[in-house]
């Protein structure tokens, strides 16, 4: 006989060898509800209270958020005003970045809840008030690979993620964008919520479009999230993203997008399967714009576009000019519809973009970026996060890894900007090094880092006014006159940190 | 030519930048009367501070028959001008009405001779009148349709195609060839309709005319790609150039280029493509040599 029954003394036998129970099937019971009733539930949906309860987050500990809701977002101010509610003190506060739309946090920090801030970029009056020492600690800056690269690293440790998301099941599969009927709100890639997602202690999603299981394909996977949230709204989707092509008509933009467009044709790197990325600045943008009539005229085709991905690079991919797009952040509504609806417009997350750490991330495989600045000075540094004023008014963004990182970084920058120079001797801070800055569009001529001659070369022999940085420096002070210093004080209010790690610059407080 | 409103700082600090040919700041419709003062000193300011370069600076001074118009003469030649567009031109005697009060100025300050005179036409009487006009004086160096104003007076308006322009633009070119000086032609005021102005600039282009106004730098691109010469025109502009400098070595005065005889206006046609050619980018003077 070789029945169950017969075999039983040795499956006993079995199971004590190797240390385990002998299976009884009088503890399995199965269920036979229909399971789409099912779909809508799960043991991590919970009021946002007892998210916070249940995931263990004490006085002291490090919360972080994602910036993709931009100037609509919602989520930080109901967070961190419930973490007030409920008595919490001594917060570090780590965003992927903030806006104008987080001043209440100006109440939470003068009120002890929040007493750490480190974050991509500050704005309004959240970031005037900080400028003015509104904190005891300062503020501390990452670019978008290296706050990836800190969390990966445990540099930046995050106890609790509370994420935003366009869409969510009840496990916590989630998007930033939906694709139900109740779609509130869209944002496209979770990019800078995704080392979030995957290192911290708890995640807990937050979303305005609850969908029954399973929300796929998803951004996050629901094997990083402990707990899910269903609010009322994320985020102000007119001001998450706009709809259409943002295309400047500022004559000066116009200018600086064409020169750059030049720089690019005639750089010796427009070459077919070049790759390329723009900052969110309006003549980067256009750049794309002006490039395009290039690529049709000589049959040259990009192999993807990285970074901030826009209507206009979606244009170019849908037209066959770019093979694919690779998008830690969708800059418009069209990019978010085509990041839902196309797998060659791939969602990566801000370590695969940009980390230093990673061979694998995007930019060390980028050919050509385009970026804005605030300032630029004559070693070629630039500063895209503190005013000529001394008051933060911007965010470092992915600036100084995709120019570190690429194979040829243009800065398009204004000489002046009414009667700010914006071509100076020393950066007000330092942002990205100028080694890694390859060339400087103004609209009086173009400026070549000495470290390049070649391109210098180039660019002179396709009939490009290449002038000195210097010259350009005395042009602007001969049209403005030399500017009063700023009157900064001593304490320090914000420290920016180069993308390894190490500390690149302090920013001071500035008085009234 | 690029317009610019004399009472906008910004505007007339970088209009150069853009790369315009010639850049005329307005004292004249596009100032309020309660601004006037203010442009006069803002454009006497600008002429003065701002590096220009090499752009021909124009202003459009108000008419005589204002208060305005022989304040804003004062300042603008005092400030250096190159040239002075007199609006809404009838008659000769406007022009040496003007000529005198740039005169009186020039002596003042001594530097006789050195300020043009531009005279935009705007009225049927000025299109009857344009010979005359352009030459009024040897400081005369173009005129310019003004259309807007023109066809109110002529009572019709303004179509896509310009039919109702044709006359006097016409009259224009004639004359100021016939004077032997530059005919420019009127404005095109919507921005957001590039193909219809390109067609505008072509038609004008084969009419004759030296050069376009504008009112944005985003025009620019489109009157240089028009007016510059094709690579085919080059080339044989610059085998006329080289025949006929052979021939001059030689002695002979006919020569013929691909079989064609080459006389005279073929010459002068063929230096003027070089010429626009050089100006326009496309060519460099030392490749020439």
């Amino acid at each position: 006989m070789n029945d169950l029954k017969s075999r039983a003394a040795q499956i006993q036998e079995q199971a004590h060898k190797m240390n385990k129970e002998v299976f009884n099937q009088a503890s399995y019971e199965k269920i036979h509800q229909q399971r789409n009733d099912l779909q809508m539930s799960s043991p991590k949906l919970a009021t946002l209270e007892d998210a916070i309860r249940k995931s263990g987050l004490k006085d002291g500990m490090t919360i972080s958020f994602h910036h993709h809701f931009r100037g609509g977002d919602k989520v930080v101010n109901l967070v961190v005003g419930k973490l007030a509610e409920m008595g919490f003190k001594n917060l570090h506060l780590a965003a992927s970045s903030l806006s104008d739309v987080h001043a209440p946090l100006i109440d939470h920090i003068r009120n002890g809840v929040i007493t750490k801030i480190s974050t991509s970029g500050l704005r309004g009056t959240l970031a005037k008030e900080i400028s003015k020492g509104l904190m005891e600690e300062p503020v501390v800056f990452r670019s978008h690979g290296g706050r990836g690269s800190a969390i990966a690293s445990g540099d930046l440790h995050i106890d609790v993620a509370f994420l935003g998301a366009s869409s969510s099941d009840p496990l916590g599969n989630a998007c930033g964008y939906s694709r139900s009927e109740n779609a509130k709100s869209i944002c496209g890639s979770l990019g800078y919520a995704l080392p979030d997602a995957r290192y911290a202690d708890k995640v807990v999603i937050l979303t305005d479009d609850l969908v029954a299981y399973p929300n796929t394909p998803n951004s996050i996977s629901e094997r990083d999230v402990d707990y899910v949230v269903e609010v009322d709204s994320v985020g102000d989707s007119s001001k998450i993203a706009s709809g259409a092509i943002r295309d400047t008509k500022n004559p000066r933009d116009i200018l600086l997008a064409q020169l750059a467009a030049k720089v690019i044709v005639n750089s010796g790197y427009f070459k077919n399967g070049f790759s390329i990325q723009t900052g969110s600045g309006g003549a980067s943008l256009a750049a794309v714009k002006y490039l395009r009539q290039s690529m049709i005229d000589r049959d040259i085709k990009a192999s993807f576009a990285l970074g901030g991905i826009t209507a206009h690079m979606v244009k170019l991919h849908e037209e066959g000019l770019i093979g694919r797009l690779i998008d830690v952040q969708s800059f418009d509504k069209v990019a978010a519809e085509s990041l839902k609806n196309n797998p060659m417009h791939k969602e990566v997350s801000a370590n695969e973009y940009a980390s230093a750490d990673e061979p694998g991330s995007a930019v060390h495989y980028l050919d050509i970026v385009i970026l804005s600045a605030l300032e630029a000075d004559v070693n070629f540094n630039v500063n895209v996060l503190v005013g000529s004023d001394g008051i933060i008014r911007g965010a470092i963004g992915g600036h100084p890894d995709t120019a570190a990182d690429s194979a040829l970084s243009i800065i398009v920058c204004p000489l002046l900007r009414g009667r700010i120079p914006c071509i100076v001797d020393e950066v007000t801070t330092l942002i990205t090094p100028g080694k890694s800055v390859d060339v400087i569009v103004t609209e009086y001529g173009i400026a070549v880092n000495p470290g390049r001659p070649e391109l210098a070369e180039a660019l002179k022999a396709a009939g490009l006014n290449i002038v000195d940085i210097n010259w350009l420096r005395d042009k602007a002070l001969s049209i403005i006159g030399t500017p009063a210093p700023l009157p900064f004080g001593d304490k320090v209010v914000g420290v920016v940190m180069n993308r390894d790690g190490s500390v690149l610059d302090v920013i001071k407080n500035i008085e009234d | 030519m690029m317009f610019v409103p004399g009472n906008n700082p910004g505007m007339m600090a970088d209009a150069h930048i853009y790369g315009p040919d010639s850049i005329m700041l307005d004292l004249e419709d596009s100032v309020t009367m309660t601004e006037k003062d203010t442009a006069r000193l803002l454009v006497y300011n600008a002429l003065k501070s701002v590096d220009y370069g090499d752009t021909e600076m124009v202003v459009r001074i108000n008419p005589l028959n204002t208060p305005y118009g022989k304040k804003d003469i004062e300042a603008v030649v005092k400030a250096g001008v190159h040239v002075i567009r007199m609006p809404k031109t009838e008659t000769a005697e406007e022009v040496r009405e003007v000529e005198r009060e740039i005169e009186r100025v020039e002596k003042e300050i001594g530097c006789l001779g050195r300020t043009k005179i531009m005279a935009a036409i705007e009225s049927a009487l000025g299109v009857c009148n344009a010979y005359a006009i352009a030459t009024a004086s040897p400081r005369m160096m173009g005129i310019a349709l003004g259309a807007e104003d023109y066809c109110a007076n002529l009572k019709t308006q303004r179509t896509p195609d310009g039919d109702e322009l044709r006359l006097a633009r016409e009259t224009i070119v004639v004359a100021a060839r016939a004077a032997g000086i530059d005919a420019l032609d009127t404005v095109y005021s919507n921005l957001n309709d590039m193909e219809t102005f390109r067609k505008e600039v072509e038609f004008i282009h084969t009419l004759g005319f030296d050069g376009k106004s504008i009112i944005n730098p985003r025009q620019i691109e489109v009157v240089n790609e028009v007016f510059a010469p094709t690579p085919k025109a080059i080339e044989k502009a610059l085998a006329v150039v080289a025949a006929i400098k052979e021939a001059e070595k030689k002695g002979s005065g006919v020569i013929a280029v691909n079989g064609k005889m080459v006389d005279r206006p073929v010459v002068i046609r063929a230096q003027r493509v070089i010429d626009l050619a050089i100006v326009s980018g496309i060519i460099k003077e030392e490749d020439l040599k």
